[in-house]
């Protein structure tokens, strides 16, 4: 590869579809590129021109029009058009326009053709036309699917190393003052091929053994040996090594086949640490199953308050482990559940029994098994129908109460909207439910809609399952047929619109003024969910996470094909970037929260971020359409 | 020198040449004086040099990149690494300015050699340089050094364009009026005026890559394709 034209290469391999190309077919790109000066406002490309090149955005932005000359999308760095012509008649047929002063590379068709032939995922992307949303959506699940976690990051620092000849106290000292619990001896030389390398001054060092704690016991101070005598006299050259892009898994297999707890970890022939068992298993009790059986063996409130700090360490570890976003929302709900339940057990032990039976309803994130790690409460009581309140309702506040208290001193802090079991409107008989939920969707107000959004999100937590099974079967079959319900929840889901209006800053990145946050959920996430919520109670589903909606949803004709597992991408993308930030945040040590600074994201992000707005905005407008106001309450109004 | 010197002048250069290639160099037509920028074949071309001075100073790397308002063809570009006379070696600090590096150096071929492709290249094309202070002085030493006779041409500077947009303007008048220090006209920071990204500098094919963008950018900005050649050269 020239060196000279390393400069357009790594800026193509930032952007997809160009960014999983290989080595080869990028250096073609660079090579025979062509590039040209677009004047802001000025044409790129004309309707019905030929057109024989692929236009690829090296600095600027650009819009791309359709026909009749309405937006199709705006672009910007790192994106390309003029593909879809490219690949049917060669005419123009989105025009496109520079808003801004732009720098093109075209890449002239024979290599488009080469790429599209030689690298399926680049054809999938230009011939599907496949929105570069859905196809980062996808690597993250693929990379996902592989994902094995390599030795290497457990791996803190260096490797205390010494020479051969030092002494076994010298040797001894070095370990203690780096706190290491075993050293690896060195020998200058390379007899043996397979561990020598050279060290920064150019020296040739070959790897020679390994010097544990035990090793010291058992070889030195056992056998009363001279402080004085060197390493040489003590060690076995018995080595077992892994390399560093070895799974953990791997490398505890080769640990326990071998009997050993130290493993000495090699890049190529260096070494660049050892890994004790000790870190393995520290590691696998960061792990989301660990703690939440550590949930159900704690015995007090503080207890489990104590747990917290774990939780946030298992929300870090599975986002930089590439867990997508309905493994982190519902390995956080699972969590958050067992809080519930141990709570409400830890209840029951110092209450007493329940005077009748009860269930314990959640909804929201919780019940949507989408839980992050900025997150309230949002639970209430459905109780039996033998419920009476005289005698019974001091119980189950009390229940409500420690629940509550305990929830918050984990972590779960109070809900503002008072949607919690505390409240009385919310400690009801299962008879009583059934009214709420058919009055809100017979009459809908303001108010009744507000808490159809959150109380139609509803799971059971503990006791009796079946009462909030006949809440969703009611859900399920009236929802459908309350039109004037679905039209006025729809109006309700518009009320947040996604951030379209900070589009520019997005593309302008690198003025930079707009200093303006973004607040995912609330402009993202939420009118995504109220969205698809609006949905699926008109086709009867009963699911209640989002993409679960989504599957249901493509099940009917409610929306055109294809839409659905859009929203789907779209959402993932909105929900992994607020996640992403909120590990940030926790790891910048700040309170994690739900804003994003436009300027702090990286240009991949921006533009899925951009391209997610996009389709939220598109399925907002399309809901209006999908449920009008029925005729005669319109005309009553 | 106007336009009308430079036809004259490459004219007689070519009856009087001995050297046949650039005897050849000089007979190839240049585009006529009014001549549409835009229907102009060009050259970027940049040099990166020991120093700034063309008696003690050597040429180490010289790149080419030929285009049109159009197009910048990428596929077409040439870049060489020459080896400096042995009188003219490479300073420690020359080194880290190119990242050419003595070892480089030992095996690249003598100017002489790729005079040949070079003038190729350039003839029948409007070279184009950001300073031609450099490339022009370096070039025709250089060549003469070798063939006993130098090569002179025609040239669009960037940097004098941009000198005479930003440094001669009213504006720049009254900035230095008021005490305000000159804008910058260097390729950088004349690139960053016309939104074009920033390259890793100090690579003669980066840079002329560089240099042909800007002028594209220039023409786009303050004149159109119809303007005529004479506005531009030097």
């Amino acid at each position: 590869m020239d060196v000279e034209l390393l400069e357009i290469r790594q800026h193509m391999s930032h952007f997809p579809p160009f960014d999983a190309l290989s080595d080869e077919l990028l250096d073609a790109i660079a090579e025979n590129i062509e590039v040209r000066y677009f004047k802001t406002g000025s044409d790129i490309l004309l309707l019905n021109e030929k057109v024989h090149e692929l236009c690829y955005i090296r600095s600027g932005a650009v819009e791309v029009y359709r026909r009749q000359g309405e937006l199709y999308n705006r672009l910007g760095e790192g994106d390309i058009f003029g593909h879809f012509s490219l690949l049917r008649d060669h005419r123009v047929r989105f025009p496109a326009k520079a808003i801004e002063d732009t720098l093109i590379y075209f890449i002239p068709e024979g290599i488009f053709q080469r790429l599209c032939e030689e690298d399926d995922h680049f054809a999938d992307f230009v011939e599907l036309e496949r929105p570069r949303l859905e196809s980062i959506a996808e690597d993250q699940k693929k990379s996902n699917d592989m994902m094995v976690t390599r030795i290497r990051k457990l791996l803190s620092r260096y490797p205390v190393m010494v020479d051969i000849t030092t002494t076994v106290q010298e040797a001894a000292q070095q370990m203690s003052k780096a706190q290491a619990s075993a050293l690896l001896v060195l020998k200058r030389g390379a007899d043996e091929p397979r561990y020598s390398f050279k060290d920064s001054e150019g020296e040739t060092w070959q790897m020679y053994g390994i010097m544990t704690d035990t090793d010291f016991r058992t070889g030195v101070v056992a056998k009363g040996l001279d402080p004085s005598t060197p390493i040489e006299q003590v060690i076995t050259p018995r080595l077992i090594t892994v390399q560093s892009d070895v799974s953990i898994y791997e490398a505890m297999l080769i640990m326990l086949r071998n009997n050993v707890h130290h493993l000495p970890v090699l890049y190529r022939q260096r070494p660049v640490g050892v890994v004790h068992l000790s870190d393995i298993i520290r590691y696998e009790t960061h792990s989301g199953l660990y703690l939440v059986s550590n949930i159900f063996n704690q015995s007090s409130v503080e207890g489990l308050a104590r747990l917290a700090p774990d939780v946030r360490a298992a929300f870090v570890r599975m986002v930089q482990e590439g867990a997508n976003s309905q493994m982190v929302g519902s390995a956080l709900s699972t969590i958050g559940r067992s809080y519930t339940r141990r709570l409400l057990e830890l209840a029951e032990e110092s209450l007493g029994p329940p005077p009748v039976p009860y269930c314990y309803m959640v909804n929201g994130s919780m019940a949507r098994n989408e839980q992050t790690i900025v997150t309230d409460q949002d639970n209430a009581l459905v109780l039996s129908d033998a419920f009476d309140p005289e005698q019974h309702d001091d119980y189950f506040y009390q229940l409500a109460k420690f629940v509550s208290d305990g929830l918050d001193a984990c972590g779960y802090t109070y809900c503002k909207g008072d949607v919690m079991a505390t409240n009385t409107k919310w400690r009801q008989p299962l008879k009583v439910w059934k009214h709420y939920f058919h009055d809100w969707m017979t009459n809908p107000t303001p108010e009744k809609l507000l808490h159809s959004s959150i109380f139609f999100d509803l799971d059971s937590v503990y006791g009796e399952d079946v009462y909030i099974e006949e809440l969703q079967d009611l859900i399920a079959t009236q929802a459908p047929k309350s039109l004037l319900f679905l039209a006025a929840l729809g109006r309700n889901a518009l009320n947040r619109t996604p951030p379209l209006g900070v589009f520019r800053t997005f593309v302008m990145e690198q003025s930079g003024k707009h200093n303006n946050s973004i607040n995912l959920k609330r402009r993202g996430t939420a009118p995504m969910v109220d969205l698809i919520r609006v949905h699926a109670l008109a086709c009867g589903s009963k699911a209640q996470n989002s993409f679960e909606r989504l599957q249901a949803i493509n099940n009917t004709q409610l929306l055109a094909s294809g839409v659905s597992n859009k929203l789907s991408y779209a959402l993932e993308f909105l929900c992994l970037s607020r996640i992403r930030h909120q590990m940030i945040d926790l790891q910048e040590e700040r309170n994690p929260d739900n804003n994003i600074e436009p300027e702090n994201v990286e240009s991949h992000e921006r533009h899925g971020l951009k391209d997610a707005f996009q389709v939220l905005s598109n399925a907002q407008k399309f809901l209006k359409f999908r449920y009008p106001m029925p005729a005669n309450r319109q005309g009553r109004r | 020198m106007t336009q009308a010197d430079w036809n004259a002048y490459m004219q007689q250069r070519a009856k009087v040449a001995n050297d046949p290639e650039i005897a050849r160099f000089c007979n190839t037509q240049l585009p006529a004086a009014d001549t549409p920028i835009g229907e102009v074949p060009m050259v970027a071309l940049d040099m990166e040099t020991t120093g700034l001075d063309e008696r003690s100073h050597a040429i180490v790397s010289i790149g080419m990149v030929p285009f049109t308002l159009d197009r910048i063809k990428l596929s077409e570009r040439r870049y060489w690494v020459v080896k400096p006379p042995s009188l003219r070696p490479l300073s420690a600090s020359s080194v880290t300015y190119h990242h050419i590096t003595h070892s480089k150096i030992a095996h690249a071929p003598d100017l002489d050699e790729i005079l040949a492709p070079m003038l190729e290249m350039l003839a029948g094309r409007l070279v184009v340089v950001h300073f031609r202070n450099i490339e022009r002085p370096f070039l025709d030493a250089a060549v003469k050094a070798r063939r006993g006779e130098g090569v002179l041409f025609p040239m669009i500077d960037t940097m004098s364009l941009e000198a005479r947009l930003y440094r001669q303007s009213l504006w720049a008048r009254f900035r230095r009026w008021v005490g305000r220090p000159p804008v910058s006209i260097r390729l950088n920071a004349s690139r960053e005026r016309y939104g074009l990204p920033v390259y890793q500098g100090h690579h003669a094919l980066v840079d002329a890559l560089a240099t042909a963008e800007l002028l594209q950018a220039q023409i786009a900005t303050h004149y159109d394709a119809n303007t005529p050649l004479r506005a531009f050269w030097c």
